[in-house]
Order: structure tokens, then sequence, then C-alpha cells
């Protein structure tokens, strides 16, 4: 039996050790919002917050997680207004969007380490996630804006 | 200044729909029937299959267009609003089940998106619809105040009466207007009553799309569901299971099934992990087939060897063998572009479950008409007991117009008799596409004394998708998709020809983001360059001075070129390119400054595009098109290379198939040209001149012409 805290609640599964985090999440929590897409950490389409670090779930087996703090998409905010899910919503960033729930838990994570990111830090931060939509210039700028929106008090 | 979001409770309300607002509302489950709109609900005004009114007033749009990241959500519901005179804040929309009768592309015929047509065989058919039922509302309201119709007026979601200023709501007015006969040619607005088209709308799908609550088709869930991955033969193509072992596979603790199909051998399991391991586990002898003979190196050399023969005549003005022998000064290159395959974001996959007497399909499709289709020959089901719900589409592209994964999902579920998640993993995907197709072309020109083009001979060697896939139009033998943006080169030439050499070694070809225009626009832009330099003449000014019979070419050229300020000085260390096209009904110039690192590295810097689309429904989403065809087509310049050795496919994931990253992002200016004229696409469009405009940037940087894509960074390097 594994034991962890997904979104703020305490989880207890009967899964090998050897099966990535993410297929937890997707199939045994149901919480479909953190995405599939390579399964070798190269797109951050999985990307999931551990202890509030960003991670690649797909590569990431649920022994690693064991007793830890998850965070996914649907764990960001209850209503959605964390200042990431804002500014993205005001820029209109997702086009298909599959790739999305990574790129927000990648910027919220940027966000918690750097209160003001430069163009610079983003690229750091972000590299990892890929868009096969082009939305890039959006994301960038919507950072941006998430980082203003912070500081301006939030909730 | 956008306007404001859909309020959460008019999303809620009423929603039939999977999680939570605005989310895509599958059909009810078969065998509840299929007929709301015949005989619609009480209370219900639905005037067609488009759009209905509830006594709340409560505007459901139904869109048919899969969400594929184009905003067809949003801009089906944008047009049909407007012309009903919709509330923004009371409007809902709905995904259409596959049913062609009812939903297929008035153009088309079929219940297949491809082409960046969306609004362009669409807008007039829903404006009609819209305008019909508005029409309705207006006589239902005149006919309850006792008032001449032409005495009446629409605004978001009221008829009013003008005279008195008294209002009834599209709530109040459903009864009264269901029961009026439809208009069959209402009057449509003109386009200074626009309301929403034009405007920036935020999508509808945004909030679903930030919080991870949008269902694509790898987040359906069906009671008693398994999962299933299929083990694919080796070869891109024609490759067979000659015989399977499947004792370890079904040893593999989770794995339930193992059943052969038509694309390989399915492991059924009750989670993806487990079927995976199912099918490293399983021992497979397969028949590779003729494919195991072919390799990228042959298919290049075959094209080269075949180019000095000609090929079918796709354009003939003129006489261009006599201009080229006529003297003066003449031009020959070659050019060569790769396979390429799409890499949705989402890998391709799809959820069915058959019934002794129905099938339910889930999947993200292009081709929801295709789907059933498949679905019915599979079971063998009459059409009307399958249905097919369209989930979000993780990127589409072209891909996920075809149907392989659909007869993979309801072969296996047929097989085991429970619902199956089929899903593939990347390498499936990357590995078992149906790619953009490799061509070798060669060009020879001639130019007068002032250095203008009198001759212009373009021969194209390479394979036809619509001739592959047995689609060719009649009364042609020349594939339309491998001439696209060659054959109708805008450039006023008096002797032109081009050719096509059809040349076919078995690679699965699909319609990728542009199709033909894709290359054939880096090809042709990149040539007419090399005639401008071999003139001594300004690039833009050059094409410009050919454009005489294209103004809208000539327009975003023009506008291109202003806001990128041609002929200004450009920025130190960079290069700056230009290249116009079109392409799928609309008209894109881009203007790229690039630059090139001592070890060959090319930096985009900034591309400036200009596009002509006649009618910018959102001109925001129009933009967000444009800066995603730059992406798509700067990855494949940049990056983007499928080659074959014995039959195989050599690249499987991002690491050898790599995609542009936020850090390689240049700044994207979009310019909106409006022409007035009818809509033109735009998932495509914002393609086709981007490669050639970046590759002319380095050229006049570096000296050296790239005619090979992808770049190749080892050939810009400076000593």
């Amino acid at each position: 039996m594994i034991t962890l805290v997904v979104n703020g609640k305490q989880q207890r599964l009967d899964v090998s050790p050897d099966v990535p985090l993410l297929w937890v999440i997707r199939e045994d929590l149901r919480l479909t919002g953190t995405k599939y897409s390579c399964g070798m950490a190269l797109c951050g389409a999985c990307t999931v917050h551990l202890d509030g670090t960003p991670i690649r779930s797909c590569v990431t087996p649920i022994s690693a997680a064991v007793g830890k703090k998850v965070t996914t998409i649907e764990g960001l905010s209850p209503q959605a207004t964390h200042p990431v899910q804002r500014a993205w919503q005001e820029l209109d960033v997702p086009q298909c969007g599959f790739c999305q729930s990574g790129q927000i838990m990648s910027a919220a994570a940027l966000l918690t380490q750097k209160a003001s990111p430069t163009d610079a830090d983003i690229d750091a931060a972000m590299a990892g996630n890929i868009c096969r939509c082009g939305t890039y210039q959006r994301i960038r700028a919507a950072i941006h804006r998430a980082a203003a929106l912070k500081k301006g008090g939030a909730r | 200044m956008k306007t404001p979001m859909l309020s959460r409770r008019a999303l809620l309300k009423g929603s039939l729909a999977v999680g939570a607002g605005l989310t895509i509302g599958f059909q009810l489950p078969v065998g509840r029937g299929r007929a709301p709109l015949a005989q619609p609900a009480p209370g219900v005004f639905a005037p067609n299959q488009w759009l209905s009114i509830d006594r709340d007033g409560l505007v459901t749009v139904t869109n048919s267009v899969p969400e594929m990241g184009q905003g067809s959500l949003t801009t089906t519901t944008i047009i049909i609003a407007d012309e009903l005179d919709a509330d923004w804040n009371k409007i809902r929309v709905n995904q259409a089940p596959a049913d062609p009768k009812r939903y297929a592309n008035p153009i088309t015929g079929s219940q297949s998106y491809g082409g960046s047509r969306g609004v362009r065989d669409h807008m007039e058919m829903w404006r009609k619809s819209a305008a019909a039922a508005r029409e309705m509302l207006k006589q239902a309201a005149a006919n309850e105040w006792g008032v001449n119709v032409d005495s009446v007026d629409t605004e978001p979601g009221v008829v009013v009466h003008r005279a008195t200023g008294r209002k009834l709501a599209y709530g109040q007015l459903v009864d009264r207007a269901q029961a009026l006969p439809v208009p069959q040619n209402p009057t449509l607005k003109t386009p200074d009553k626009f309301r929403y088209i034009g405007k920036n709308l935020h999508r509808l799908d945004t909030p679903d799309k930030v919080t991870g609550r949008g269902i694509y088709g790898m987040d359906v869930q069906v009671p008693g569901m398994l999962v299933a991955s299929i083990e694919r033969p080796p070869v891109v193509s024609g490759g067979k299971v000659q015989s399977f072992d499947a004792t370890a596979a079904k040893a593999i603790p989770g794995v339930k099934h193992v059943v052969q199909v038509t694309n390989g051998i399915a492991v059924v399991a009750d989670r993806f992990s487990a079927a995976v391991a199912g099918r490293r586990a399983l021992k497979v002898t397969w028949d590779l087939g003729p494919m195991a003979q072919v390799s990228s190196a042959q298919i290049s050399a075959e094209y080269v060897a075949l180019s000095k023969q000609s090929g079918q005549v796709a354009r003939k003005d003129g006489d261009a063998e006599q201009a080229l022998g006529a003297g003066g000064r003449t031009l020959e290159a070659a050019y060569e572009v790769p396979f390429l395959e799409h890499a949705c974001m989402e890998p391709m996959n799809a959820t069915a479950q058959v019934m002794p007497d129905a099938c339910v399909v889930w999947a993200p499709t292009q081709n929801p008409g295709g789907s059933q289709a498949t679905a019915a020959k599979i079971t063998g089901l009459p059409i009307d007991k399958v249905t097919v719900n369209t989930t979000l589409l993780g990127g589409g592209f072209g891909r996920r117009g075809e149907i392989d994964f659909i007869v993979d999902a309801v072969e296996t579920a047929k097989a085991v008799g429970v619902p199956v998640k089929l899903m593939w993993t990347r390498e499936d995907d990357i590995q078992h596409g149906f790619y953009r197709p490799a061509t070798y072309n060669v060009f020879r020109a001639a130019l007068d004394g002032s250095g203008m083009p009198t001759a212009w001979s373009h021969r194209i060697v390479g394979p036809g998708i619509l001739a592959q896939k047995g689609r060719m139009p009649a009364n042609t033998t020349v594939d339309p998709a491998a001439v696209a943006g060659a054959r109708d080169l805008p450039y006023d030439i008096p002797n032109l020809q081009v050719e096509w050499l059809n040349k076919d070694f078995g690679v699965p070809l699909g319609f990728w983001r542009s199709v033909g225009s894709s290359q054939n626009a880096f090809i042709t832009e990149s040539f007419i360059d090399e005639l401008a330099h071999l003139a001594g003449k300004d690039p833009f000014e050059y094409r410009r001075a050919l454009l005489g019979k294209s103004p809208r070419h000539t327009a975003v050229l023009e506008l291109a070129a202003a806001q990128a300020n041609w002929g200004s000085p450009v920025p130190a260390g960079r290069g700056r390119g230009i290249a116009v096209a079109f392409s799928y009904g609309s008209y894109a110039a881009h203007v790229i400054e690039a630059s090139v690192a001592p070890d060959g590295a090319v930096r985009v810097h900034r591309v400036v595009c200009a596009i002509d689309c006649g009618i910018a429904v959102n001109p925001d989403q129009v933009k967000a098109q444009m800066e995603g065809g730059a992406v798509y087509a700067l990855t494949a310049a940049l990056y983007g290379q499928i080659t074959v050795d014995k039959g195989s496919v050599q690249q499987s994931n991002f690491h050898n198939y790599p995609m542009m990253r936020i850090n390689e992002m240049p700044v994207i200016e979009t310019h909106i040209l409006d022409s007035g004229a009818a809509p033109g696409g735009l998932g495509e469009p914002g393609v086709p001149p981007v490669a050639p405009a970046l590759c002319n940037a380095i050229f006049a940087l570096t000296g050296k012409r790239i005619r090979t894509l992808p770049i190749r960074t080892d050939e810009l390097k400076r000593a």
C-alpha cells in the first residue's frame, strides 16, 4: 500500500511501486488534467509539483512520491484564480490546450521561485515544456502578467 | 479591450456536458434516441440543427467543426451569436456528434475537417441559420404586440418595439417562435451591424484549458473500460504479423487480453503501463513486406535520377523550353524537402464500446463522419447505430483526419467485448504516421536584359497524397496536393511550366498543416529570391514588380514590408528575408530577421506577418493562428526530418524529432489586412511563407542559399 497526498487529500493506493506517478494520477485518481505526451521527460505535458518542485510525472515512479505532497493542475487553485491561470485567461494563451496544464504548473513553480522573472528566467524554467501549437509568445507575456497580478495582491 | 468572459452561471446552467462550464457536450448514449431537434422538447426554440433557445433565454450553439486549437468552438459561436443578436453571456456551445446528414460541411458534403475550412465553408450557412431564427423571434414578438414586424428590432437577447420601447426577451418568445415557419431566405446583417464579428472575444474553451477540466480523447472514462496499446510492425507500412507468442505478455499483472488486429497485436490491460509492458513481452514474427527494402538514401537517389525525365504538365504558359534556350542569363537549382510527421501533443487514441446492437466511439478526430463510417463497417452495424463523440483534440494539423486509430479502437473493443481506450505511445505516433511527402525539385529560369524572368521551369519529383490514397479528382492525373503552391505561382512570367513526376515508395502520406503549399512555397519563394539576387534587385521590389496580376499578394507583401521597415538598416548581425504565399483562401506574407552564430546555429529574432483572410471573425485568434503557424513552420525548417531505414522510421520521440521551444522563440508581430473579401482559412495559411522568409534572411546575411530542409547548421558554420 502506497500513501501520498494529492491536492491536499491523503491517498492510499494498491499499485506497483514502479508505476509512474502520471498514471496513478490519471488512471487511479482519475485526475486527467495532467497529460501523457512523450513518456521520456522531453515535453513537460505531465508536469506536477512534488513538495512544491515541478517534476515530470511520466518518469517519476510512484515510489518516489511516497509520503510527499503532489499538486496537479486540478489542485493549483480551487476556483481557477491562481495568478497564472488568470493571466492565461486574460491573454487566451491555450490553443489546443493539451500542453497547458504542464505549462501552467511550470510557470506557477517559477513564480514561487522568482517573483519577477526575466525573459531569461522564463526561458530557463519553461524550455522543458513543448507547445506544438506555438503559444510561446503568449506564455511569456502571461508569465509577466501573472507576476504583476501576484504582486498586486491577487488571491 | 476584450469582452467579459462568459459568466460561470450561464455556462453551468442546464449543461448536459461532461465537467463544468463549457465543455464538449457529448451525445446522449445510444438507445436514447437521437432526434431531439426533429421533435424539440417543449419550451425550446430550435429552428435548425445549429442553435436552440430555451425559456430562460439560454442559447445553445452546436459546433460541427472539431476543436483542435484553432478556436472553432468560439468562432462558430461568434458567427451564430452575431447574426442571432444573442447575448454573449447567455450562450453555450456543444460539439456536434457524427451525423453527416445534419452537420456535413456544405461545400465538401462530408463531416471531415481539414483545409482550414471551418469559417470559410460554413460562415454563410451559419449566418443564414441564425438570421432565420432572429426573423422568427422578431415575428413572434410582433405577433405578441400586434404590430408590424418591420417596426421591431433586436438587441442582444431581446426584441424591441422601436416606437414604444417595449421589449421581449428571446426566452419569452421561444414557444411562439417555434410555431412559426422557418424563413428560407432571411436577410443577413450588413457588416456595419456586426456586434461580435471583428471584435476580440475571449475563447470559450480557455477556462477549461487552464484548469485541466477539458476532456481530450485520452481523458475519456467509460465504466468497465480497459486500456489497450498495439504492438505495431517495425516497418512504417505493409508489415504483417506472421506469428506471435503472447504467453509472457499474458503473465504481466494487469494484462487481460492479447488480440491480433489489422495494425498489429493489441495488448488489453487494466492500465496503460501494463499494456505497454505486455507489448514488450510479446514475441512477434513479422512479415516486413517490400517496405523493408526502402531507405531514405535510396529515395533521394531515385528522385535525382528521375528528375532528368520530364513529368506530367501541371501548368504551361507560353513555351519555357524555347525561352530557356533563347540565350540570356539562366539559373538552375535543385531543392529537396524531407518527410515530416505532425507530432500532435496528444498521441493518437480513441475509445470504443461495441455492443450487439450499437457502437459508441469517443475520439479526438478531425473526421467524425469517416470515423462513424469506419466503425459501422468494422462492426457490421447500420450507420445510425454508431455514435461518434468528438472530444477536444490535442492538436490536429491534418493527422487526425486519418482513421487508423479509430480502426484500432473499434477492432480491439469488438474483439474483447468491453469498452476499450486504445492509446498510442509517442513512439507509435512518430513511427506510424502519415507523412508530409518528401520531394526533389529542379528549377530552371531565364532572365531578360533587365533581370526579369522570361522563363520558369519547375519539375517536382515525389509522391502525391491524393494519388496514394486513391482520392484523385476526376479528369486529372496531376495530384493537386503535390503541386499546390507551385502550379499557382502568382508571378507574371510569360513562359512558365510546372511538371510533376509521381514517384511513390510507399511511405504513408498525409495532409500536414498547409500540405503542398508548405513545401512548394519554400521552394518557389526561395528560387524567386535567387532570381532577384541574380538580377541584382531588391527581393521585395522584384516580387512586387512581378505581382501585377495579383493585387492581394501585393497588398500583404507591401504591408509586411512596411511593418518590418523593409529597406531600413538591418540590426547588426542579422539578415532579413521576405516571402509571400496564397493558400487555403488566404494571403500571407512574412518578413523574418535571423542571425547565425559562428557554430552555425540559427536564431530567429523577429517575424512580421501580414495576413489577408477576408473577414477576420476574431482578430486575436487570427493572430494566434499566425503565431502558431510560424512556430510550426520554423520547427520544420530548423529541425523537421523523418528518415526511413530498411522501412523503419528512424526518429521516435522529441529527442530526435525536436520541436522548437520557448527559449528559441522569436517575437511575432501579426498585421491583419482587412480586405473585406469572403473569409479565407487561417490554420494553414500562416505556415507557407515562413521557411522561405527565414532561408532568404540567412542568404541575405551569409550568402549561403539553403536548398535542402531542414537547415543544416554545419553548412552555416564559419571557420
